[in-house]
């Protein structure tokens, strides 16, 4: 008899992200699903808003890269003006983006991922978070709250609050930086790059632990999308697109971002709220990829910072042959390999003068109808895309977001571990884990159009196609 | 034994709970004075009974949350309308005013090139309500924290108050929305 397995967090019943597995009559499995189950509807609710207040708006799109969401809206709206900002503005724009990657970055590893590194997959669920953490490795947790805590305060000293600042606007930024803050933010470096190295330590530590599971974690072929800089450097802010396949090649490359378009198509299905974006050339699903760190250090030629590109050679050892790392384990790699260069490059960016100028906004009136901006956050490029009128009122928005454009990944991750260890009808534990461990990778930051920060508490049931449970597991 | 409180993420950005990791190294003071029992950035299985304070962010916007809010209420001393989404709506609201239907239309059906349709698997998704619901307006609400998300310190301030059995009283620096 074909049974659906669902695996869902009991806090399903607050919206949480599931996973359900399709049997058929031999238990075998068929097909696995990665449903989002959160809707707020900013693509309709902006309209009627003016372009100068959607930065504001649309930082509440998610409290964990609310600054992401402001520079990418700042940025559709300098299109708007048909305005080049301020060099301070665009080095300011820059360091406030670094301190969210740090926070972010952060939050994932230390306060998220770590405790199953560190406590274990199978520890008791009671105490398996950043509290149970503080109570075992409370020095490493510490420096992981220290850590986020330097990315956050990047954030105050620019934007004058931690989350959702409107400090950046059409045009470049509302307020200058100033020497004090500087030297405030420079006192942290030392702390910080010593943490960002420890904390590669312990992963590296981390893979060989786990050398039997990562084969299975998300390893399959897909292209890889992102922004990189005019060098070919690993970027954050601006940059043109690349996209790479498994085999590491370039096959297309310096992609304008504002007519993304022309290159992502998005397809919507009745199992999630979660929309799935694809590369238009390969098709719908075929164009299946992947952004974020492991599509960023996989895309770019170069770090440029030393520490970090020191790791990026290490990283490519990894890709053998291919030249692109294929398994989504190590996102966590490429994370932290990103919160290293983070920390190094806010340090050249408060040694810039630069920082310190007066002339920090183009002031313009609406000069087009539309525009595009394009950064990367996090977790992967994220496009806002404006339709305005003379008067600077919004008429559309399209906003593309970077974990829905892991979406396809996801799916594919969940169903390879399915298919590799659920078998007939028992769920082991062994299983719940590594479902739930899969996805962690990709770090989903669900609540930019759902929930869920990382955590999926599950509760697995085989169903049979009467209704009836065969099998239950709790966690 | 060490007071049981929960948090809990509706309808909303989960800023709130972002600002609660901002309470930094204060976060290692409260692991010792209370027991994380149910949380997103925690693994538990469901919501538990006998807890004594629940800090609940975001609306009310979908039929799951509005099971989950009355599971709280019925397993829950005290319930803390934790930020502007819970306090009134807010953000999550802003579709209030539109058709529902428009809205999904939006998202699903014109910006979207390949199979364009509206999620309709209920069995596996929630249904949206017609509107978001700010907390008090689904169950009894017994104290409120408002702010876009509430500042750290407010989040330390009344944290600390409910430790110490008493429903903070906020001063007029913590009664702001935004």
């Amino acid at each position: 008899m074909a049974q659906t397995v669902t695996i869902s967090p009991v806090t399903r019943i607050e919206g949480h992200a599931k996973i359900t597995v399709q049997l058929d009559d031999h238990g075998i499995v068929q097909d696995a699903r990665f449903h989002v189950n959160e809707f707020r509807g900013f693509e309709k609710f902006c309209e009627g808003r003016l372009v100068w207040e959607m930065g504001g708006i649309t930082s509440r799109i998610c409290g964990i890269c609310p600054t992401s969401h402001l520079i990418t809206s700042a940025k559709a709206g300098d299109e708007i003006l048909a305005v080049e900002i301020p060099e301070t503005a665009e080095k300011l724009r820059r360091l406030i983006t670094l301190g969210q990657w740090l926070q972010s970055h952060a939050l994932s590893f230390f306060h998220l991922s770590s405790p199953d590194f560190l406590l274990g997959f199978d520890s008791a669920p009671a105490a398996r978070n950043i509290f149970g953490l503080l109570a075992d490795h409370k020095d490493f947790a510490k420096r992981g709250i220290r850590m986020r805590k330097f990315g956050q305060e990047i954030i105050e000293q620019l934007g004058g609050r931690k989350i959702h600042t409107p400090w950046a606007v059409a045009g470049g930024v509302r307020e200058a930086f100033e020497p004090a803050k500087k030297d405030h933010l420079l006192g942290w470096i030392p702390e910080a790059k010593e943490t960002a190295l420890l904390a590669l330590d312990v992963l590296k530590k981390i893979h060989v632990k786990f050398v039997k599971d990562i084969p299975n974690f998300g390893n399959f072929r897909s292209l890889y999308v992102g922004l990189v800089g005019k060098d070919g450097e690993l970027e954050y802010y601006d940059g043109l697109l690349r996209v790479r396949d498994a085999a590491g090649n370039t096959i297309a490359d310096k992609l304008d971002p504002t007519r993304y378009p022309e290159y992502f198509g998005e397809a919507s299905e009745q199992w999630s709220y979660l929309k799935f974006p694809y590369y238009k050339p390969l098709g719908y699903p075929e164009g299946m990829y992947r952004v974020g760190p492991l599509a960023r250090v996989n895309i770019c030629d170069f770090i440029d910072s030393p520490l970090a590109e020191a790791e990026r050679v290490l990283f490519k050892e990894i890709a053998g042959e291919n030249l692109v790392v294929n398994n989504s384990f190590y996102y966590h790699y490429a994370r932290l390999i990103e919160m290293l260069f983070a920390v190094e490059k806010i340090e050249m960016l408060l040694n810039d003068p630069a920082i310190l100028g007066g002339n920090i906004r183009a002031k313009a009136m609406i000069n087009r109808s539309e525009g595009v901006g394009a950064s990367e956050a996090p977790r992967g490029t994220l496009f806002h895309h404006y339709w305005v009128n003379e008067d600077g009122v919004l008429q559309k928005v399209n906003l593309v977001i970077a974990t829905a454009q892991n979406n396809l990944a996801m799916n594919r991750t969940v169903r390879q571990i399915a298919m590799r260890y659920i078998d007939g009808k028992k769920i082991t534990e062994g299983t719940l884990n590594r479902l739930e461990a899969g996805i962690r990778c990709y770090d989903p930051c669900l609540s930019c159009s759902t929930h869920a920060i990382g955590r999926m508490p599950l509760h697995v049931q085989l169903v049979d196609a009467g209704g009836t449970v065969v099998d239950e597991v709790l966690r | 034994m060490k007071p049981r409180v929960a948090t809990v993420w509706l309808g909303g950005c989960s800023g709130c709970h972002m600002s609660f990791l901002d309470m930094d190294e204060r976060l290692i003071e409260l692991a010792d004075k209370i027991e994380l029992v149910f949380s997103p950035i925690a693994d538990v299985k469901e919501f538990p009974r006998d807890v004594d304070v629940t800090l609940v962010e975001g609306a009310v916007a979908n039929v799951e949350h509005e099971e989950l809010a009355k599971t709280i209420r019925r397993n829950s001393r005290i319930v803390v309308s934790f930020g502007d989404c819970a306090v009134s709506g807010n953000v999550t609201a802003m579709r209030n005013p539109r058709d529902l239907n428009e809205v999904l239309s939006r998202s699903y059906v014109e910006l979207a090139d390949t199979t364009p349709q509206i999620p309709r698997e209920y069995q596996t998704i929630a249904e949206l309500m017609t509107k978001a619901r700010p907390v008090h307006e689904i169950i009894k609400v017994d104290a409120f924290l408002h702010g876009c998300p509430p500042t750290a310190d407010q989040i330390w301030f009344a944290v600390n108050e409910l430790l110490a059995g008493r429903l903070p009283a906020m001063s007029s620096v913590y009664l702001r929305y935004g």
